[in-house]
């Protein structure tokens, strides 16, 4: 789910704030009836791979997203962030300039002093962006996830990420031996109270090796990352108004993927608890408490950078403290996102997203 | 002490109202041609500047394809992906029923904002602009133009000039039908360490941003054209304050020399009258700039559309305050000042403290001073010759004029004492002998102001046959070239197919119009493919070419080129030159295309299809007989179903070429008016100075017995005779000038060249303006003359002189 959010806003800024009715009635070649052009997920269907590693333009929104949580030789710690995002103007792909699909792309590396960031925009049909699946390939200028060659299961457990901004680059190995994830269920992750729905699976059990260049500066670093891919034709609910996401990866191999969808009311909370060997328990909304701790001024707003989580059924009880409260993601929509240190009832690190400050 | 000196010195204007009008007027009309000039250019520059920095994005750096042929999009796609920030334009014209719009389509998601052409103001813009129907950004006129000849969204933008549209890529590239040819990529600005771009992509070439681009030197030679007029006027106007201030100090002699027998320095003597001269060239200076302001606000609707006839080029037709010209027009003023009044600074500096206040009447320039600046006017002349015959390019086209309008100018003073010296010699009676020898006696004081009227009439009489001939040749060509009794638009390719099938038999032949676009010999051109009728053969205007070179072009890889390609290139006729897609082609015949800026090359209509399959079939001339058109016209509309305003006829045309070509040298024409009107003035002021000093030698003629009122009347006989002679010696020098103007000024700055031809009847609507000039400017002095109180004629007898 995570991203949805984000990726909604961003076309909305860069291509529309035009609800797609209104942009359909303007007359999109080929699209017959409005959003209903675009296809809908639905609860059943079973995810294939590679297949699915590749782009569906017949949904509206959908995107490829890494977070590596980093450690350097001296210890000092860092977070990376790839994200390729696709956005349709219509659905399906067409040849050349007359593609309605547009790319983004967000890196970005966070450190404890510094937030770095950089995005890329780019239409499909010409190559300049895109994803294949054998072997697998995202990219958007020069920024890539590459699929390596190897003994691997599944076009995903070896993958270079390499990206650079101003002042910033990176160049990070993943890989993992372990299963796909599937959010939700099955892979059919609910959104809303009301139904709305993506297909969302995860690969949060990747090991990271590699360099991160800052402002000149190489530095080898290592830890964890995570791999989230979605897609959707869905737009929020009109009264979500933002969207606080965690992944975190506790010492002991699990994993944790929980959101909080704020709305007027109590909100849409999902939470995932993924053991080390990659089973999956889906919490109930019920059972995971949500709440800030800490907020900070960023870029002239208050943000909630510091957060108590606890999942009574698990008998867990964490803080969360960022490495960089001004991890702000200056793009064309305005996002918190970055690396964060868990401590209490287990310890381990993760990222944390926040959208609608 | 300096205060009451200052005043006495001053005191002067007080008494001489005329003479400081006429001081002031000089410099402020001077200045004003100068400065109005100036800001014409200042505007037109500054238009074609941000039309190229918003059209072509010039102050970015560009990639361009090394073979002019365009740059395949995944050539773009990998440039990208190797971390080159370029974004991809693609632009061609494109014809929106009758309006042709350059479009620009540019990839609003990598252009960066200084190349989009438009503030992005809200986002809700966007959409519209890069999906579904998408939009067309265009100027208020655009739009208005382009109103219901297209379904495309239309939206007002006031940054961008006229006559041009951005919109999505992709949509440029259906218009277009380029299928994903890329124009150019815009490099965007701070690009750090890149792979080269030899290695990535080897087939472009980088062009750094900035650079002058192709308008602004396509219409220096307009501009540099203006800019001898307002250096013309200029000077002229120079010869009214150099007159004034010469007068105001011969009349202050006295008081000079009370000043200075009272106590006043040299030194405070002439900083009073530096700080004098300041102040005038200050006020008058001002003055200029805002009569200069009027000027080009009067005049720039003009030009913009003699930019737009000539070259295509679109400036508004608004005026804004631009530091560069007013201030050099307030420089200009003071210069001015300052070079006029030297002379006679220099003159204060040397006099003797206690010389007598003798009027040194200008009449006292020696025979030699004239003698040398008849040999400098001839050395000039032979100059101009042999830049004439070996000079190229403008600047040595305007450096012939120059020389030929100044050394005209510097021989007319001994031309004009030798004519009087015969007169003299010819003349029986004591007293017409005594006229021509006063005449010519007074030829040094009057010499400037006769050369300023020269200068006026010469390039009067030059620049006028240079638009008459070019009127001639223009509308002989036009007959010539729009043979065609109508000329309809398709809207679609499918409507023109229909239109192909439903002409024949209603028409007597149907003329394809159908060109493509391409870059020949290093320039980007139009390549045009001709049927093989009649209609072509019987009319078009050929000025090189084989006998046979119709049947050539309709069955050989044969091509005419026009004038403006064949000067400008050695191509000539029997070589080949290479088209765009790599065929080659021989040059058969040069034809005439005068009002086209660019190069032009015609085909054979087969070898067009052949060659370039994506050309638009949309445009016809078609061939009917006269009495038939009107029908026909109907017909299309009401049976065929096309769109009036899609068929135009050939007189309408021929109207609206007429009247882009009078436009066009409306402003030659005004600026011609104008210099004559300050060489009038020159006139008037040097007659107003003379006449002052001139009482002294007419005094003993009165005492003779001549009546004052013959004085009077002898003294416009004689400003008569000096104009008739001037206007005499201005007639071989202006059509010297045209012939300069045709034969080499306009060959290099619009590459044709016209036949001269002469029309004295112009000469004669000259020379009575001019005559009217100079008998108002003899007015004031004569009267003053036929009434000048029998006392004052006296007292120049009883005075100390």
């Amino acid at each position: 789910m995570k991203g949805s959010r984000i990726v909604h806003s961003i076309v909305a800024c860069v291509m529309a704030l035009t609800p797609l009715s209104e942009v359909a009635s303007q007359g999109f070649a080929g699209l017959a009836s409005g959003a209903e052009g675009f296809d809908q997920p639905r609860r059943g269907n079973q995810l294939s791979f590679p297949q699915d590693h590749g782009a569906h333009s017949d949904f509206r929104i959908e995107w490829w997203y890494v977070t590596a949580n980093l450690t350097a030789q001296d210890g000092r710690r860092f977070g990376a962030q790839w994200t390729l995002f696709r956005s349709a103007l219509a659905p399906g792909d067409k040849p050349g300039w007359s593609d309605p699909q547009i790319w983004i792309g967000h890196a970005a590396v966070t450190s404890s002093e510094r937030h770095y960031v950089s995005e890329k925009l780019a239409r499909g049909g010409i190559g300049q962006a895109g994803v294949t699946t054998t072997p697998f390939e995202a990219w958007i200028d020069d920024w890539n996830i590459k699929g390596r060659q190897g003994t691997s299961q599944d076009e995903l457990d070896q993958l270079q990420l390499e990206a650079d901004g101003d002042d910033f680059s990176y160049s990070l190995a993943l890989a993992t031996a372990k299963p796909l994830v599937l959010q939700g269920d099955n892979g059919f992750s609910l959104k809303s109270a009301s139904g709305q729905a993506s297909y969302y699976y995860s690969q949060p059990f990747y090991d990271v090796q590699g360099d991160i260049k800052l402002e000149g500066i190489d530095v080898t670093v290592s830890g964890k990352a995570w791999l989230d891919r979605e897609w959707s034709s869905q737009p929020l609910a009109t009264d979500q108004t933002g969207w606080d996401w965690f992944s975190i990866h506790f010492d002991d191999g699990s994993k944790l993927m929980a959101f909080r969808l704020r709305d007027n009311d109590g909100g849409f909370v999902s939470a995932n608890w993924i053991s080390a060997d990659g089973k999956t328990e889906i919490l109930k909304p019920e059972d995971v408490r949500m709440s800030p701790s800490r907020s900070a001024t960023v870029e002239g707003r208050a943000i909630p950078v510091a957060w108590r989580i606890e999942i009574p059924s698990r008998k867990l009880s964490i803080q969360t403290e960022p490495l960089n409260e001004q991890a702000w993601m200056k793009t064309t929509t305005p996002y918190w996102e970055g690396p964060i240190a868990v401590s209490g009832t287990a310890s381990g690190v993760g990222y944390l997203e926040m959208t609608g400050y | 002490m300096t205060a009451a000196a200052f005043n006495v010195l001053f005191s002067h204007w007080r008494y001489r109202p005329l003479q400081l009008v006429t001081l002031i007027m000089g410099v402020a009309l001077a200045t004003g041609l100068w400065s109005g000039v100036q800001a014409i250019n200042a505007e037109a520059r500054a238009s074609y500047s941000r039309a190229a920095s918003i059209l072509e994005q010039a102050d970015l750096s560009q990639l361009i394809a090394r073979d002019g042929e365009g740059i395949p999009t995944s050539v773009y796609a990998r440039l990208r992906r190797a971390g080159w920030q370029v974004s991809p334009v693609i632009e061609g014209n494109h014809r929106f029923g009758t309006t042709s719009v350059r479009l620009i389509g540019i990839d609003i998601l990598t252009m960066p904002e200084e190349g989009r052409g438009f503030a992005v103001s809200g986002s809700p813009d966007l959409v519209a602009f890069a999906s579904g129907q998408g939009q067309l950004l265009v100027s208020m006129n655009t739009a208005a133009r382009l109103q219901g000849v297209t379904q495309i969204p239309l939206r007002i933008s006031p940054d961008l000039p006229d006559d041009a549209a951005f919109l999505d890529i992709g949509m440029a590239d259906r218009l277009l039908a380029r299928n994903g040819v890329l124009s150019r990529l815009i490099v965007a600005p701070q690009n750090p360490g890149l792979p080269a771009l030899e290695s990535v992509a080897p087939e472009l070439v980088f062009k750094s941003g900035g650079q002058a681009n192709d308008v602004a030197s396509l219409t220096d030679s307009f501009h540099l054209n203006l800019t001898a007029f307002g250096f013309l006027a200029f000077v002229v106007g120079l010869f009214i304050v150099y007159s004034a201030t010469g007068l105001s100090f011969e009349q202050r002699r006295s008081t000079f020399r009370t000043l200075r027998s009272v106590g006043v320095s040299l030194q405070s003597l002439t900083l009073m009258l530096l700080a004098e001269l300041l102040m005038l060239a200050l006020l008058s200076g001002v003055l200029g700039v805002a009569l200069g302001y009027v000027l080009a606000s009067t005049l720039l609707p003009g030009v913009s559309a003699t930019l737009r006839g000539l070259y295509g080029t679109s400036v508004p037709g608004s005026l804004s305050l631009r530091p560069e010209w007013w201030a050099t027009g307030l420089g200009m003023a003071f210069f001015g000042t300052a070079v006029s009044a030297s002379q006679s600074l220099l003159r204060l500096w040397q006099m003797p403290i206690l010389a007598s206040a003798q009027h040194r009447a200008w009449a006292m320039a020696s025979n030699a001073a004239t003698f040398i600046q008849a040999v400098g006017g001839a050395v000039l002349l032979g100059a101009a010759i042999l830049l004439a015959l070996l000079g190229h390019g403008l600047v040595a086209g305007f450096a012939v004029l120059g020389s030929l309008l100044i050394g005209a100018a510097l021989l007319l003073p001994l031309a004009l004492s030798t004519t009087t010296m015969i007169a003299q010699s010819l003349s029986r009676g004591a007293f017409t002998s005594w006229f021509w020898a006063d005449t010519r006696q007074q030829l040094p004081g009057l010499s400037l102001a006769l050369m300023a009227l020269l200068l006026a009439l010469s390039a009067n009489i030059g620049v006028g046959t240079m638009v008459s001939s070019f009127r001639q040749t223009f509308l002989g060509w036009l007959d010539q070239r729009l043979a065609a009794e109508l000329y309809v638009t398709a809207r679609t390719e499918e409507e023109a197919s229909r239109l192909r099938d439903w002409l024949p038999g209603r028409v007597r032949s149907v003329l394809p119009v159908w060109n493509s676009e391409g870059e020949v010999l290093g320039q980007q051109i139009q390549i045009f493919g001709v049927a093989d009728d009649a209609t072509y053969r019987d009319h078009w205007p050929i000025l090189l070419g084989a006998p046979d070179l119709w049947d050539m072009l309709a069955t050989k890889d044969a091509a005419l080129i026009n004038e403006q390609l064949w000067r400008g290139s050695d191509v000539g006729l029997g070589k080949m030159i290479t088209l765009p897609g790599g065929w080659e082609a021989r040059v058969v015949g040069v034809y005439s295309d005068y009002g086209n800026p660019k190069g032009q090359v015609i085909i054979g209509l087969g070898s067009l299809i052949a060659h370039y399959p994506a050309t638009a079939k949309l445009r016809y001339g078609l061939r009917v007989e006269p009495e038939r058109v009107d029908m026909l016209r109907r017909q299309l509309v009401d049976d065929f179903g096309l769109p009036d305003e899609n068929i135009v006829d050939q007189a309408s045309l021929k109207r609206q070429s007429r009247v882009v070509f009078e436009q066009t040298f409306a402003v030659t024409g005004a600026l011609n008016l104008l210099t004559l009107a300050v060489a009038g003035f020159a006139m008037f002021s040097s007659m107003l100075t003379l006449s002052g000093q001139r009482l002294p030698q007419l005094a003993p003629l009165w005492a003779m017995g001549l009546r004052r009122r013959d004085l009077a009347l002898l003294e416009v006989i004689r400003t008569v005779a000096l104009w008739f002679a001037t206007f005499l010696a201005a007639v071989p020098v202006g059509l010297l000038l045209a012939w300069v103007l045709l034969a080499i000024v306009n060959v290099e700055a619009f590459g044709w060249r016209l036949p001269m031809t002469v029309f004295p009847f112009d000469w004669l609507k000259l020379g009575a303006v001019a005559l009217v000039a100079a008998l108002l400017s003899v007015l004031v002095p004569v009267r003053r003359l036929a009434t000048v109180n029998p006392a004052d004629l006296l007292r120049v007898f009883a005075n100390e002189r």
